[in-house]
């Protein structure tokens, strides 16, 4: 069902032109920001009004689109997004990784690889990773202008010098095609290494701070570190509760409040994909009922 | 011997501009020489110019007009009265020693490493330099206990022994002696004396002033009569 | 081990080598700021060589900091030229590098102290961050290093080492000053530009302050333009003096001659009002 009243994917044609041209400067430019004339969605900042925008740009009527939150493809924020384009652009729409042509996601990047064509749309709620350190904008443009990223390592610095370690687990910084440090949007740092040499073409879109960048296929993206503390992932102790996968990010799930807890895969269509007997089996009930 | 300093028609005023511009004239169409090896005392009642002549000699006085010519170890003659800050400085660290009357205390640097100083300014080894210090002060009496003390807290009489030691210590051609033995007792007295005998023996040419009739006559080869030079006496007259 | 591969610092000691030192590492000519009609500063020309350190005095509004900035690339002067020796030998004329340049000179081969630490300071990261922040700038790379480097540097300013991890905020005014001094000296700079580095603090403070700037300056052959009012700083520190009123240079020379012997009337109604103790 879709109303006559919408233009195709929501937005006019002159902004989706704005923001290709946007989209192919960032193409051009790994990992800069381009600004962007962002609008007014009918969703609240930090639902995903930059991704959404960028998502609207690059939609075609024969692509298919998947919408993941943290992973899943059943939470609220994928649901609205996902039935959003269904209604706007009466698109097909999928959970399986493999058949979309274009993700859009909100802090994860799917566990299976992606390939050649598929198009990964990130929510970014703060692009300028230089932020933390250096509030004033003008001067953080300088910063990337003149490449002077020596303030990125203080913080990391800082990390170890408070937490033996660096502490920092998402949203962790990378430099892009050895030019630009760019924020990966809060993605957990298990995802920053495929990001590098991607098959696919990765956006990220900032609605209320009116950025986007990209990073287009086979780009080296390398997250920062100290020599004598390189960069590493997170690793799990278990293999996923529900489909026994390891190499994969879990997420926690709290059982009961007696203590109950399980690990299971965050991405939803990757684990459903992967049970060994089906979803309705015990664990899975249980796994359902949890959330 | 050769001259090592040549002072010739100098003349010095001060024009005090907090009090209507009053001209004061110091001295002037001073002229002397100082040759190596040979120690020449301004003489001449107190207030006639003599400390103001050693300051243009050091540069730390203007000069109205004259020529104050210094000869470099290099043979290089230099003319103090028109020379820029910068060569003042080179001249101070290569040719002029300067012994004062008081010492500017510096906190927190102990006596050895007062007196020592000079000497590292001229690039001789740390170590060196604290020995010779150490020789010094051990000459002049000063008590082991203070060496490692800022001389900020001494006595009168202790600040100047580590002000004659930082004097002596270098081997600047030539020295500027500013009554070094104003508070000394005798023993310590006889000690510069015999420092300034050494450094006569060594070649330095030596420009002092004296109150104490006794150390001028032990260390004096002439002595330049300010008074004839006393821009207040022409004044006067 | 170098802590700064990619420039080539020496970050060990900056003494230049002896061939060097007879040329000035900077030298302005005929340089001018002025706001609207007002006048920053007037026609100043002066030059810096190796080691030596030129103190600025003058009340406030002589059009000093003005001056100072416009040595240190901070304000664009309306006119002059201001040149500096780079490290490989070339002299520069300062407005005509490269943003890019200015900045990389800025931060390796020279330092700027403020009068106010928070101004110099990042005061939201801990004090051994705040002193590798210009070797992580110019590319060091080990946390080891960068930890020892700066523990150097902290005790070198007589900060203990084991305050390392605190933020600025918990050191005093005094220490802070020697913190932000510790971060400007760490990358080995030939040139450090100060304004009124002891302006806020204590007597007492501020007297240990001035000495351990007169030793490092020593030991590390600094060349320092040094801002002040106080003319007791500009006698413990400077070889040469400029006096400054109404932005115009009025009377230059040895510190000493210009203390001892001030021949402008401005210059003796400032001698003559430094308090006696």
């Amino acid at each position: 069902m879709i109303s006559a009243a919408y233009n195709f994917a929501y937005l006019d044609e002159q902004t989706k032109r704005m923001i290709r041209r946007a989209i192919l400067k960032a193409v051009a430019i790994p990992g800069y920001q381009v600004p962007f004339a962002s609008r007014e969605m009918p969703m609240p900042y930090g639902w995903g009004t930059g991704g959404v925008q960028v998502t609207a740009a690059v939609l075609g009527p024969d692509d298919v689109l998947k919408v993941i939150d943290q992973g899943a493809d059943d939470t609220t924020n994928a649901v609205a997004i996902r039935g959003f384009f269904e209604k706007t652009a009466r698109v097909r729409t999928t959970t399986a990784t493999a058949e979309a042509t274009v993700i859009q996601t909100r802090h994860r990047i799917p566990e299976e690889p992606l390939t050649a064509g598929q198009i990964l749309v990130y929510q970014v709620p703060i692009p300028e990773p230089l932020r933390f350190l250096e509030p004033r904008e003008t001067e953080t443009r300088k910063m990337h202008a003149l490449t002077e990223y020596g303030l990125m390592h203080v913080k990391l610095y800082e990390d170890i010098a408070r937490h033996g370690h660096i502490a920092t687990t998402y949203a962790y910084p990378v430099h892009v095609a050895g030019r630009y440090v760019m924020d990966p949007s809060p993605i957990p740092k298990f995802d920053n290494p495929k990001m590098n040499d991607c098959e696919a073409l990765q956006l990220f879109g900032a609605g209320r701070e009116k950025r986007i960048y990209a990073i287009p296929p086979h780009t080296e993206v390398v997250s920062l570190d100290f020599e004598d503390h390189p960069f590493r992932v997170q690793e799990f102790a278990e293999p996923c509760a529900l489909c026994g996968s390891t190499g994969v990010y879990l997420d926690e799930v709290i059982l009961d409040d007696r203590g109950g807890r399980m690990f299971v895969c965050s991405d939803t269509d990757y684990c459903t994909s992967h049970r060994p007997s089906g979803p309705d089996d015990q664990s899975a009930a249980e796994w359902e009922n949890a959330r | 011997m050769p001259a090592r300093l040549i002072v010739s028609g100098v003349s010095k005023s001060f024009v005090m501009h907090l009090r209507g511009g009053v001209q004061i004239p110091v001295i002037s169409g001073v002229s002397f020489s100082l040759d190596a090896g040979e120690c020449v005392v301004l003489g001449g009642p107190s207030g006639i110019g003599k400390s103001s002549i050693l300051k243009m000699v050091y540069g730390n006085y203007g000069v109205d007009s004259g020529q104050i010519i210094a000869v470099r170890p290099d043979g290089k003659m230099t003319d103090i009265a028109s020379a820029n800050a910068r060569t003042i400085h080179a001249l101070r660290r290569s040719t002029i020693g300067y012994v004062s009357q008081f010492l500017r205390a510096v906190p927190r640097v102990s006596a050895r490493d007062v007196v020592a100083e000079p000497l590292a300014g001229q690039g001789i080894a740390r170590e060196e330099a604290l020995g010779r210090a150490e020789e010094l002060l051990e000459k002049l009496n000063l008590p082991k206990a203070l060496w490692d003390l800022p001389p900020a807290t001494f006595s009168g009489g202790e600040q100047q022994r580590v002000n004659i030691a930082r004097g002596f210590i270098t081997s600047h051609p030539v020295l500027l002696l500013d009554e070094p033995t104003a508070s000394l007792d005798a023993q310590n007295r006889q000690v510069v004396v015999d420092l300034i005998r050494d450094k006569k023996a060594a070649g330095t040419a030596m420009l002092g002033i004296f109150h104490d009739q006794d150390v001028r006559d032990a260390v004096a080869d002439r002595i330049v009569d300010v008074a004839r030079f006393s821009g207040r006496g022409e004044a006067a007259a | 081990m170098s802590l700064a591969p990619e420039t080539g610092l020496d970050t060990a000691k900056g003494a230049a080598p002896a061939a060097d030192a007879d040329l000035p590492l900077l030298r302005v000519s005929g340089l001018s700021k002025f706001y609207g009609d007002r006048v920053g500063c007037r026609d100043v020309s002066l030059a810096v060589w190796p080691g030596e350190v030129l103190a600025i005095a003058g009340e406030s509004g002589s059009g000093k900091t003005t001056l100072l900035n416009c040595l240190a690339t901070r304000l664009t002067p309306t006119s002059g030229v201001v040149e500096y020796r780079m490290r490989d030998g070339s002299v520069r004329d300062l407005y005509r590098l490269s943003e890019a340049e200015q900045r990389l000179l800025m931060r390796t081969d020279w330092g700027f102290v403020h009068q106010n630490p928070i101004d110099g300071l990042r005061m939201n990261v801990s004090a051994g961050a705040n002193v590798g922040e210009r070797l992580m700038a110019v590319g060091a790379r080990h946390y080891g290093k960068l930890r020892s480097e700066a523990e150097r540097w902290l005790e070198r300013v007589e900060i203990p080492a084991s305050r390392i991890d605190d933020d600025p905020r918990a050191f005093s005014g005094g220490m802070r000053q020697r913190l932000q001094i510790a971060r400007n000296l760490v990358t080995g700079p030939r040139l450090i530009f100060m304004d009124e580095p002891t302006g806020g603090l204590d007597v007492s403070v501020q007297a240990r302050l001035l000495d351990l700037l007169r030793q490092l300056v020593a030991d590390l052959g600094l060349a320092v333009v040094i801002v002040t009012h106080d003319l007791a700083v500009a006698r413990l520190l400077s070889h040469r003096m400029m006096v400054m009123k109404g932005g115009e240079v009025i009377e230059e020379g040895l510190t000493d001659r210009i203390l001892d012997d001030p021949r402008e009337p401005y210059t003796q109604l400032l001698v003559s009002s430094i308090l006696q103790v």
